[in-house]
């Protein structure tokens, strides 16, 4: 009976095991999964003309430090622009409310995340609060299109010239 | 050559239609596949946790030596966890598999030919593979899904303990990213390798053991066949399910 017992319990352990490793997977590894235990922090919004491809989760950061997550990104169909919604860690409590935010790389194709630089007000944002100046982020391809376009009717009037 | 081939092919396919018949049979006796389980899953368990710790560790080192040369270093965890969970997770678990359960699997089996207990068994009126080879086919094909999740786990540990601990990638960026580029998809993809693997792995164990010459040096044989076998299988698998997956 005893060692039935323990080879029942042993197996019994490692199901367990393989199941909260397969939960932890399918819940805590995909962004699409369900988040177990909420974070803290206060929740400010911003408005980008194009958000390029920064995801729910990316870092949002002050002078290259992490001081927050984007926490969601909506389309708002009033004024035609995307709606950031940035969780700040509780410490970083005094941001000045005329900060701006800009979307940024990380390092040459690495992904995007929220970068704010401080303003002069002694004002600091709160719970709810929107950031007001922001850049979007840089597409690459118009950019290299915007280029091209200039360098072509450059190159047209030089050889007219001629 | 190739006409036994094709029979040997045609051996294994019906064997496996054998087991399926009987597979309803074999769950009435749960007993039977629990023991089954603790031969294949929990008694893999230490090896597994192990080689997950270090293909992680070694994961974490060489993506990050990687990485670093376009400034991406936080993308560490992505690369590691799409790693583990499409690639390496289920296809050295199923190899390591093949090794510490396949082999047992073989050579009790192929034991229980040679000492005639299976031939014992039809005397009595007893089907040998309801009885002994179904359970040992469903235990190794349960058993091996989780301890390749198990695998994952230990191994992203492992690669956030050599990026994050020792290399200095910033923890939340190693997660964060890794959150939003993993997809439940992918993690499907791997659970659903991982079933496959699972189902040949036990199959080539099951069917050597079963059917091997009925002396010492016949279980040996099907001992290292079953390694050969199943590993090359595995592979081929993979290529298959990885263009699968990859060609939608």
């Amino acid at each position: 009976m005893k060692p039935q017992r323990n080879l029942e319990v042993s197996t019994g352990l490692f199901v367990a095991l393989g199941f909260a490793a397969l939960i932890f997977l399918t819940t805590q590894l995909p962004n699409s999964g369900l988040r177990i235990g909420s974070e803290q922090g206060y929740r400010i919004t911003a408005k980008f003309d194009n958000v390029g491809d920064l995801k729910v989760g990316s870092a949002v950061s002050m002078a290259g430090v992490t001081v927050g997550r984007v926490e969601a990104i909506a389309f708002d169909p009033e004024d035609f622009r995307a709606r950031v919604t940035l969780r700040i860690d509780r410490r970083f409590d005094r941001i000045p409310e005329d900060s701006d935010a800009s979307i940024q790389t990380q390092g040459l194709l690495g992904g995007k995340y929220v970068g704010i630089a401080a303003g002069g007000s002694d004002v600091a944002l709160k719970d709810g609060g929107r950031i007001e100046f922001t850049q979007s982020a840089i597409v690459l391809e118009s950019l290299v299109n915007k280029f091209f376009a200039n360098f072509a009717s450059k190159g047209s009037t030089s050889s007219e010239e001629k | 050559m190739i006409g036994d081939a094709l029979q040997r092919v045609g051996r294994v396919a019906l064997f496996l239609g054998r087991i399926l018949a009987q597979c309803p049979a074999a769950i009435a006796r749960p007993r039977a596949i629990v023991h089954q389980i603790h031969n294949a899953g929990a008694r893999s368990l230490i090896i597994i946790m192990l080689s997950g710790l270090f293909v992680g560790m070694v994961l974490g080192l060489q993506g990050y030596d990687l990485l670093r040369r376009f400034g991406s270093e936080s993308a560490l965890g992505v690369a590691a966890a799409l790693g583990l969970l499409r690639e390496l997770g289920p296809v050295v678990t199923a190899l390591l598999f093949a090794g510490r359960a396949g082999t047992a699997l073989a050579s009790e089996i192929g034991l229980m030919r040679a000492t005639d207990q299976l031939t014992a068994m039809e005397m009595m009126a007893v089907d040998p593979v309801r009885r002994v080879v179904v359970p040992r086919f469903l235990g190794g094909v349960i058993a091996l899904p989780l301890l390749v999740a198990i695998f994952d786990v230990v191994g992203l540990f492992g690669a956030q303990l050599i990026g994050v601990g020792v290399m200095g990638v910033d923890r939340g960026a190693f997660w964060s990213q890794t959150q939003a580029a993993v997809e439940l998809r992918d993690v499907a993809e791997g659970l659903m390798k991982s079933f496959c693997f699972g189902i040949a792995c036990s199959l080539v164990a099951v069917y050597e053991g079963f059917h091997a010459e009925p002396t010492a040096e016949g279980v040996g044989l099907a001992t290292t066949r079953t390694v050969v076998v199943s590993s090359v299988l595995t592979l081929l698998i993979d290529y298959l399910l990885t263009a699968a997956f990859l060609g939608r």
